[in-house]
């Protein structure tokens, strides 16, 4: 734990060292304040002369007893200067601290971000949201409170601690050691305190999550429960929820108000002892009336601190956990395009010779596909849901890699070919469109670094999405999303075809991306890049066969195999899958004749 | 409209909000006194500690007087022992307290949204309500039992420590008194600026959350744009903007404590300087002294206490007024006096006077406009006869889910009256019709808890045997029977454990088990697959029968065998018909089962 944290600090070394030192500087200083005090209290204002050696070596410096007790101003700056001294050190110590944890902090966030990037697609299929989300910010956000307040802290304290102890030590040995009496307590009571407050807190956020689960389902369904007439029951529901929420909180502050009470008492029991040996001591003589006060300040500087220290080792834990949360994203393997990755001109034939791809060893997707398209070629896919077509057109950009067999592009094995080359020539729009929460001008824009206006209100017009887009009150400028209006899923898939289109690919893939758009806008959308797409190699994937009938070649998928190919002719004069369906606009009109 | 956005924070602080807020604490009156009281008291004990300190080195120490130390360790025991306990004590009350005004708070939430109208659901998300009915409504009991309650202390802790310097040595205790301003104006200068600054902090924070998930759901499609350099360069301008934002904000604070501290050193020598002379003249004695030093020392917290909790108030405030304005938010659909007195509300219902229903319904020149403005209906007329089925066809958002909310009295006519077995329904209570009405959604909606229960939603007092046969009915139960748990097995959240298809028979079980009167299927069907489709397509032509019902956007079958079919188009009913005639027609109807056909005969095929 400790070798991950340092690491993880590592690159802030020197601010951190610096924050260290100044908080031993700060603690220093803290230590020093009372020393003065003593020095005024035993020797300047009853006028004795200094007998100890360091302090008679001071008062000889500033121009002896009698001297300071005419001039109690140097005495009174003396303070001021400590303080000030103190006080530029805990400065110094909490913005070094603040630069460096902030600076960690956002290294982490940025790390996070960039290798969430570059994780496989495979990773973001299967990926939870909200789990991931939830280790980039709050897990982050345990980590960098721990470097930014605790792990100073501990430093803090223990400077102060053992500094105070130190200086105890000196003055009387016997008073220093009731000094600590207590100390062993307080530190075991509130280590032990935290681990109990922090599992009942646990179940208290466990109960949270269930009353806030019958809040979530009852507000999402409140049309079942209004339709129902559950209202009643639904408050009964909650009733028990809610009751049991502010029991099981109330029990949870009880052990904090005892945590606080028992620590209270002991920490003050350890201040009274002081306080009673001390001046027992000092009339016996033993100590000065000064040592009295210094033992009192100490004795301040260690319990407190100290059953603070106890709750921050208590506490250290849960920054692990974070800590190891965030490495296992971290540690899951980015995507590469493997050694020796090409950049070729990819304009020309496509071919595929026996291809095999499994997501999982046992579960074969595509088995043993072959078939050659020619440059420019329109090319048409009809298949079953899970017959393979999606991930056949993945394998063209390498978001997944086959496993046997080959694929070449213009005479390039597509596996030696740098994957972000790769996607930069080839374009597809995929099944399940997103946008981006900005405008629809920059969404469009997204696809290549420097896009004309121009180039984006073509790639709208084909993809017959301008119009609309005019029509909205801000127009290009209005934003998707959220914080914008909420586009038809149609919208979205046309949206997100003018984004493909703005990129000129050498190969462009249309994965059933049209199928939120009525029969009628596709058949414009078909005309619009036949015409415009000469020269571009197309594959369209859909369960339309009138955006498919018009393909150069008609590839029909069954089962992860190709079991048919050929244009629409020479299909429906077989009986497969492709008739079929072919024939369902007969059997309409069949049906129309039988009811009459 | 714009009622749930996040008002703006510059507001003055409003004491009499709070005020109201603290009606909230009702339950805890007693606890409320006894915390007051008990911070009376414990600000006094703890201004004796000084005070003692002080005797100790004047008496046993100066004066060499030993005869009262046995009874002082002894108080000195009794005075630590009882500052433990008045911490827990403390602690004890304020948690009373704010348990107390959650529990009550969300209690009178939960009870208000329980009568909201669909309106405010419609433009509230779910989302905003969940956080002012979670963090927000915690946030105020928060600040009230441990920040405004917790004032009282500091006030007390203030005016006595200055009334212990004031009886020691009035000259000496001006110059503390003299330095208190400026610490009280530092104070609030600083929190001020603190909390500003970290609401610019959580500012950040929430668009870097909102960019996590924009970047891991738009993963797939960056890698096809090659998008990652620039959505990374886009990052960083967040996370830079968050890191300056937090090094300041942690900067202030590690300007503000330091002065603080100067300042209470400032004082000290002051005080040393003032006071020497008395001291070496006799006047004052070392004891008053230590005691001086010490009350300063202590007396700056409650202080920067009271400034930090005067402005996290002022921060709070907003959470106290959305979660008011919640509680106190007016349905619009409202029961007149007469018809609460004879049938009760939602939560009292006078079962005992509810009429048994016939199922005849008519709309009588009923329009209907949404608070926006925009018009659905217009002089609407419609005769249903009991156990006719009606189907409404046309395309997303044509207004086909208004009418049924209009029949289900989720919204209620502009004008015109909707008349259920000839009387117009709002004479009649909302839950009278609700106990009538059988209701399955497009996006099915469960509960946590098991498929028992769930389905037994839909009518309380069913035997396990009629759930059982509900679930049959709908051809739910084979299903449910190969789970592990059978009809105990939980659902999970939402229902999510079952596929949407499960849900939805599940949610179809639910509805038939109450045997309705009247039928509400909103697209319930769309997400079954084809041969679980036929089975519950029998189910559905069972049930039906004899019973008025409403079917939204269905398979051609269930609409053909319906008796009325109405095509709505942007809001207006533009035919009227049974299937035979529709068709025959050739107009839009025509056209939308010609699509239809085809893609439901494509689906059978590729599945």
């Amino acid at each position: 734990m400790f070798r991950k944290f340092l690491k993880l600090i590592k690159p802030e070394k020197k601010k951190f060292i610096a924050s260290i030192i100044a908080a031993l500087l700060a603690a220093c200083f803290v230590l020093m304040a009372p020393l003065v005090i003593k020095f005024i209290l035993d020797y300047v204002l009853p006028g004795v002369p200094a007998d100890d050696g360091i302090f008679l070596s001071i008062a000889n410096a500033l121009g002896g007893i009698e001297f300071l007790r005419q001039n109690i101003w140097i005495c009174a700056v003396a303070i001021i200067f400590i303080a000030l001294g103190q006080a530029s050190c805990a400065f110094l110590r909490g913005r070094f601290a603040a630069i460096g944890a902030e600076n960690i902090s956002r290294a982490q966030k940025d790390m996070l971000y960039n290798h969430m990037q570059k994780l496989p697609y495979d990773y973001h299929v299967k990926a939870k949201t909200g789990d991931i989300i939830q280790r980039c910010t709050t897990d982050v956000e345990t980590v960098r409170r721990f470097i930014a307040t605790q792990f100073m802290e501990i430093f803090r304290i223990a400077f102060a601690a053992v500094i105070a102890f130190g200086l105890m030590l000196t003055f009387h040995v016997g008073l220093a050691f009731v000094s600590v009496m207590f100390v062993p307590v307080i530190f075991y009571s509130a280590y032990k305190f935290s681990g109990v407050i922090s599992s009942s807190w646990q179940e208290v956020e466990h109960k949270e999550g269930e009353l806030s689960t019958v809040m979530q389902e009852n507000f999402t369904g409140v049309r079942v429960v209004r339709a129902f007439g559950r209202e009643e029951f639904e408050l009964n529901k909650f009733d028990v929820r809610n009751k049991d929420f502010k029991d099981l909180t109330y029990k949870h502050l009880i052990y904090i108000a005892r945590f606080w009470g028992v620590s209270d008492f002991l920490c003050f029991l350890q201040i009274a002892a002081v306080l009673c040996v001390s001046v027992y001591f000092a009339y016996n003589g033993a100590i000065t009336l000064g040592t009295v006060v210094v033992f009192m300040s100490y004795v301040n500087n260690l319990v407190w601190p100290l059953r603070q220290l106890a709750r921050i080792v208590s506490d250290m834990n849960k920054m692990d956990v974070s800590m190891n949360r965030i490495n296992e994203i971290m540690f899951t393997p980015a995507e590469e395009s493997g050694e020796g990755a090409t950049t070729p001109d990819l304009k020309g034939d496509i071919v595929f010779r026996n291809v095999d791809f499994a997501y999982e060893k046992a579960k074969p997707i595509l088995n043993s596909i072959s078939f050659t398209v020619k440059k420019g070629e329109k090319i048409a896919v009809l298949g079953s849901t899970g017959s393979g077509k999606s991930s056949l057109m993945h394998l063209l950009l390498r978001l997944y890699d086959y496993e046997k067999g080959s694929i070449t592009l213009n005479g390039n094995e597509l596996r030696r070919i740098d994957k972000s080359y790769l996607r930069k020539k080839v374009g597809i729009v995929l099944q399940d469109t997103f946008l981006y929460s900005k405008s629809i001008m920059e969404n469009i824009k997204m696809a290549k670094d420097v896009v004309e206006d121009s180039e984006v209100y073509d790639a709208a017009k084909v993809a017959n999405i301008h119009s609309d887009i005019e029509n909205f009150k801000d127009g290009y400028k209005t934003m998707v999303g959220e914080r914008g209006v909420t586009l038809s899923g149609g919208q979205k898939q046309r949206v997100a075809i003018a984004r493909t289109l703005v990129k000129n690919s050498d190969i462009l893939i249309f994965d059933d991306s049209l199928s939120a758009v009525d029969t009628e806008t596709d058949a414009l959308i078909q005309a619009e890049l036949k015409k415009k797409g000469e020269g571009v190699t197309t594959f369209i994937i859909s369960q339309r066969i009138t955006t498919l009938m018009g393909a150069d070649k008609i590839l029909v998928m069954e089962g992860g195999k190709i079991t048919d190919a050929g244009t629409h002719d020479e299909l429906i004069s077989r009986e497969g899958l492709y008739y079929k369906i072919w024939n369902i606009q007969n059997d309409l009109e069949e049906e129309f004749e039988r009811e009459g | 409209m714009d009622h749930f956005q996040e008002e703006n924070f510059s507001k003055k602080l409003n004491f009499g909000l709070w005020g109201s807020l603290l009606r909230y604490a009702e339950n805890a009156k007693k606890e409320c006194v006894l915390l007051t009281l008990l911070n009376l008291v414990y600000s006094g004990i703890s201004a004796l500690l000084p005070l003692a300190i002080g005797y100790a080195i004047d008496t046993f120490v100066v004066a060499r007087d030993m005869t009262t130390f046995i009874p002082f360790v002894i108080l000195l025991i009794i005075w630590v022992a009882l500052s433990g306990y008045l911490t827990y004590k403390f602690i004890d009350f304020a948690s009373i307290i704010e348990v107390n005004i959650v529990h009550d708070m969300r209690k009178a939430g939960f009870v208000n949204l329980q009568k909201l109208s669909f309106s405010y659901f419609d433009t509230t998300p779910v989302g905003w309500i969940l956080s002012r009915m979670a963090a927000d409504i915690q946030r105020v009991g928060d600040v009230i039992a441990w920040s405004l309650l917790d004032m009282s202390f500091m006030a007390f802790e203030i005016i006595f420590f200055s009334a212990a310097m004031i009886l020691l040595n009035w000259r000496l205790a001006l110059v503390t008194l003299a330095v208190l301003p400026f610490v009280v104006i530092i104070s609030f200068y600083f929190q001020k600026k603190i909390l500003k600054n970290q609401r610019e902090v959580r500012k950040f924070n929430s668009r870097i959350t909102g960019a996590y998930n924009e970047g891991i759901t738009g993963a797939r499609t960056t890698k096809t744009l090659v998008r990652e350099a620039k959505n990374f360069e886009e990052f960083g301008e967040l996370s830079e903007g968050m890191r300056k934002a937090s090094i300041v904000s942690a900067t202030l604070s590690a300007v503000y404590m330091p002065i603080i501290v100067m300042l209470g050193s400032i004082t000290v020598a002051a005080t040393i300087y003032f006071g020497s002379g008395g001291v070496m003249s006799g006047l004052i004695t070392f004891g008053t002294l230590t005691a001086f030093i010490n009350y300063i020392m202590r007396m700056f917290e409650p202080i920067q206490q009271v400034a930090r909790v005067l402005s996290e108030m002022q921060s709070a405030q907003a959470a106290g007024e959305r979660t008011i304005s919640l509680i106190n938010t007016k349905p619009d659909i409202l029961e007149s006096d007469e018809v609460l007195a004879i049938y009760g509300d939602s939560l009292n219902p006078k079962q005992e006077n509810w009429e048994p229903i016939h199922g005849d319904i008519e709309f009588k020149n009923v329009t209907f406009a949404y608070k926006t403005g925009e018009k659905i209906l217009e002089n609407f007329n419609l005769t249903i006869e009991k156990g006719q089925n009606i189907a409404l066809v046309g395309a997303t958002g044509a207004g086909k889910s208004t009418i049924v909310n209009l029949i289900c009295r989720f919204y209620e006519p502009t004008e015109g009256e909707i008349l259920i077995d000839g009387v117009d329904y709002r004479q009649r209570s909302q839950a009278w019709l609700h106990a009538n009405l059988g209701y399955v959604l497009q996006t099915p909606h469960l509960f946590s808890g098991s498929v028992m229960e769930n389905i037994r939603y839909g009518l309380l007092e069913a035997t396990d045997d009629e759930v059982i046969e509900a679930a049959k009915a709908v051809g739910a139960y084979d299903f449910i029977i190969n789970m592990s748990k059978g009809f105990d097995t939980d659902v999970g959240e939402g229902g999510n454990r079952l596929s949407v298809g499960e849900k939805q028979l599940v949610s179809f079980a639910r509805a038939i088990l109450r045997k309705p009167a009247l039928f509400v299927l909103d697209e319930a069907t769309s997400s079954i697959d084809t041969e679980t489709e036929l089975g519950i397509q029998k189910a559905i032509e069972k049930i039906l029968k004899g019973r008025t019902s409403f079917l939204i956007a269905h398979r051609l079958s269930t609409i053909k065998s319906c008796d009325k079919i109405l095509v709505i188009e942007g809001g207006e009913i533009v035919e009227v018909g049974n299937h035979k005639e529709l068709i025959k027609k050739k107009g839009r109807y025509f056209n939308l089962y010609t699509n239809q056909f085809i893609e439901e005969n494509e689906k059978k095929i590729l599945g």
